[in-house]
Parts: structure tokens; sequence; C-alpha cells
């Protein structure tokens, strides 16, 4: 059976590809926030004994792979792709994740909305009968961020309550045509936006407008209103984007009783977090560990992802453009 | 939406920023360094013959302190809360450096901390030099020691 393609940017899943494999890693500042007992696994050293940042990351990604698919009996030969991506250049650390694996390798960049990305990409190959198996992973590290998006770690600076501090952690699932699991019932991949903002410190007001375009598309490709979900959680906005989202929906008439943001709940009102989490680990550990219990516990039913990506880098910044952003939609299904 | 109409809407529902809170909180941690400050010049004036000597040493005691706080990790914490207070003094500078030399590292002596120490401090070190010049050319100008 074929993907259908509904409206103008949806794609809808009738063959409902299953997450059958899951595990998340998170580091300690993320293991001591409220969502604590969601995470498959919480690390006592975010280095993990490692030399660099860098090489933790890649090592938790790794392991996070290895866990997901250990779990359900599986070996890297019954995957036929792994898409995946984090937010350091060249989507090094998932690149080096698939350097061990030996599986074809997609690698993809959404910033902080590649997650999404990833599983609406895994579920065309599998709807397309192109694979029964996808593995979709993500990662993303503090100090690694930090250092390529901002400053040195121990650098003198005062944080203002509208940063987002990045995820450490990975999250990796497998996809299958058959299985038990979470299903994906559809994709909605959204435009790049660009409301002309420029301050890096405030990427969350960057990204709600991609945020809330991708949402009306899918609620106007599939017919469905806001309420249709359980759960429609954005990641990450922060609580200040999470605001801006609301502000705007507001102006457009669209009630949202429903929305959280994965960055704004992950650390809880810590202001020490200044906004809350970013991270391309943010929503998929938020997703695998959070909204997956929810799932299967049925405290909720139907869940609407929209990951939301600032896709800015030093560069960019530094010559003064503004912020591009993107949203990419998946709605998952107990 | 069009993207002025957006920006001002983002501009107007900023968080509100704790100015005084800030100036307040830079005032003492500023202060309290300065205080330091003060303590080793006076200690060391003690030792050294002369006020230019006792000065330097003072400054180089200072970017010590600056330096191990920054190593231990404290220092920006410090910073977190005491915003300029903590990075206008000289052991600001010195943690500039430090957690440069820190950060790079990693890639190595000479490509890594040895090209990018100064990669926070550089700018400061160059305008400073820059505005010197121009202060110094200026008043040569003014009082007439061409």
């Amino acid at each position: 059976m074929n993907g259908v393609r509904v409206g103008s940017q949806t794609i809808a899943f009738p063959s409902c590809p299953r997450l059958i494999a899951m595990h998340t890693v998170v580091g300690k500042q993320e293991g001591q926030g409220p969502y604590a007992e969601y995470f498959h696994e919480i690390l006592a050293d975010d280095l993990l004994g490692q030399k660099t940042p860098e090489k933790a990351e890649r090592q938790i990604l790794e392991q996070t792979i290895d866990q997901a698919l250990r779990k359900q009996g599986l070996v890297p030969q019954d995957i036929q792709y792994y898409v995946g991506g984090d937010l350091l250049n060249q989507v090094i650390s998932t690149v080096f994740s698939a350097r061990s694996l030996e599986v074809p390798f997609l690698g993809i960049f959404s910033a902080c909305g590649t997650f999404s990305q990833g599983l609406g990409l895994a579920s065309v190959l599998l709807q397309g009968g192109f694979a029964d198996k996808v593995l979709v992973a993500t990662s993303s590290h503090y100090q690694t961020a930090e250092r390529q998006y901002r400053y040195p770690i121990e650098l003198n600076v005062q944080h203002v309550s509208t940063n987002q501090h990045t995820v450490t952690g990975a999250g990796a699932c497998v996809l299958a045509a058959d299985g038990e699991g979470p299903k994906i019932t559809h994709a909605t991949f959204g435009k790049v936006v660009d409301m002309g903002l420029k301050n890096p410190n405030d990427m969350g007001s960057a990204m709600a407008p991609a945020a809330l375009a991708t949402l009306e598309q899918h609620l106007a490709d599939t017919g469905r209103s806001p309420d249709y979900y359980d759960l429609i959680l954005t990641g990450d906005l922060g609580r200040q984007g999470l605001k801006m989202l609301r502000i705007l929906a507001e102006k457009k008439n669209l009630q949202l009783n429903n929305v959280a943001d994965g960055g704004a709940l992950i650390y809880g009102d810590n202001p020490k977090f200044g906004a809350g989490a970013s991270g391309a680990a943010c929503s998929a550990v938020m997703t695998l560990g959070y909204v997956n219990t929810q799932l299967f516990l049925g405290k909720l039913h139907k869940v609407l992802l929209i990951g939301t990506g600032a896709m800015l880098n030093q560069l960019t910044i530094q010559q003064g453009e503004s912020i591009p952003t993107i949203a990419h939609a998946a709605a998952i299904e107990a | 939406m069009k993207p002025q109409e957006y920006q001002q809407l983002v501009k107007e529902n900023q968080p509100p920023r704790h100015v005084w809170k800030n100036v307040l909180l830079a005032f003492l941690v500023g202060g309290a360094i300065c205080l330091v400050g003060q303590a080793v010049l006076e200690f060391v004036s003690g030792v050294e013959r002369t006020t230019d000597e006792a000065a330097a040493v003072t400054l180089a005691i200072m970017i010590l302190i600056g330096s191990i706080l920054t190593g231990l990790g404290i220092y920006d914490e410090i910073a977190e809360q005491g915003g300029a207070g903590a990075a206008v003094p000289i052991t600001g500078f010195s943690n500039t450096i430090t957690a440069a030399a820190m950060e790079f590292r990693r890639e190595g002596f000479i490509l890594g901390m040895g090209a990018k120490m100064f990669v926070i401090a550089g700018p400061v070190l160059v305008y400073g030099i820059l505005s010197g010049f121009v202060v110094a050319l200026i008043k040569a100008v003014v009082l007439g020691h061409f």
C-alpha cells in the first residue's frame, strides 16, 4: 500500500509504522528534572570519562542505539536504514555512530527538530516498502553545543532568561513495518520560516512561527482540530517560545488547550536553565521517554510531536543574518 | 503576520529584565573583587619598594586568582550572578584567557590552545591598545608635544 499525500504538506501512513524498540539516555542535570523517571538511563558523568565532550556525545549515542536494538533482540543487520542527526557541524556525532553499525546511513539536520524529521522520513521509507526496519537516532550534548554555537564553558557569561540549555543525551528508536508499539500515522514536513529575528539568545521566539505554520498546515491538511490530539508536544520552544506560540495562535483564533513544550518541561521551572531546554536530544528523549510511557499506560492516545529547529550558526549570527527556523510534525498514536 | 509585526510582538513580550538587581549584584561582586585587590595591594606594598612594583605584583596575583577560580569552575558561577562586576576587573580578563585555553586545549597545544587562547581576550587587547594610542595622540597634540 502506498503512502497518501494529504493536502499540500502532509503524508499519511496507512500501514502505520510502529516504534518497536527505543532507548533514551540523559545527562546528570536532565536526570535531576521532573521527567527523570521516564528516561531509560541517567548518566552519572556527562563526559563518561572521555577526554573530550565530542567523544562523550558519540559514545552516548552509540550506547543508546546499542541498547535500543538489544531490547528487541535486534542486530544492525536487521536494520535497512539509519536516519539520524545531531547539532554538530557535518552531523559528525551521528556519522561516527554510523561508522561501526554498517547500516546504510542517511544523515539529516533540522537542529532541534531533527528527531521528528527522522520519524517522518523513516515512516516514508517503511510505508513505501523500501525497508522493514529503520533506526532513528539523535543526540546533543551541552558542552559540545556550547563551544560550537556559543562560548567556552568556563567563560564569564551571564545568561538571560530567554536562553535555552542544550540537553545532554540521546534517543534512539527502531521503526518497523510490523510489530508492537506506538504507530506513526502522519508526518507534516515544514517549510523554512524566517521572521527576521536575530537574537541567538531567544531562539524560542524565532521558532514559534515555524511551529505554528506546521501545526496549522497539519490541521488544514488532515481536517483535524487541535483537540483531536491529547497532547501537542512542541520541541524545543522553551517557555519564551511557547508563550509566543500561544500569542500567535490566539491572534489566529486557534484554541490550543493541550499544547506543551518538551524544552519547557524537562528541567522544570529551574531558572538556572533560562527558558528551558533545546537540543536534538530533547524532543527525542521526551517522545521516547515521556510520551511513549503515557501512550503505553493509556494516559495519552494521540500525540502530535512538532519538532522545531533554529537553523543558525556562529557565522550567520556574526554576519548579522536572521535565524531561519523549521518545524516538522509527526502524529503518534497508541 | 508580517515579519516587522512579529518582531514588534516579540519585543513587547520579552520577559522583564531585572536591571536594578543586576546593577546591584554587579556593584557588590565587582566591589568585592576590588576589595580583595586592595587587600592584596596593601599586603604587597609592605614587601615591594615602589608603588608601581606593588601594583604590578597585585595585578599578577589577581590574574592568578581569576585563573585558578576559572580552572576550578567557580568563576563562571560568580559571573552568572555578578555579570559585568565579574567581567570588568582584571580577574574577568584572566578568566577569558583561561576559559579559552581550557576549552581549546583538546585540539592540541599549538593549533588549539596556542592559537585560540586569545579568541575572547584578543579584541580587548586590540582595541585597548588602539584606543590608548589614540588618546595618547590627542594628548600629545593638545599639549603641543609635536
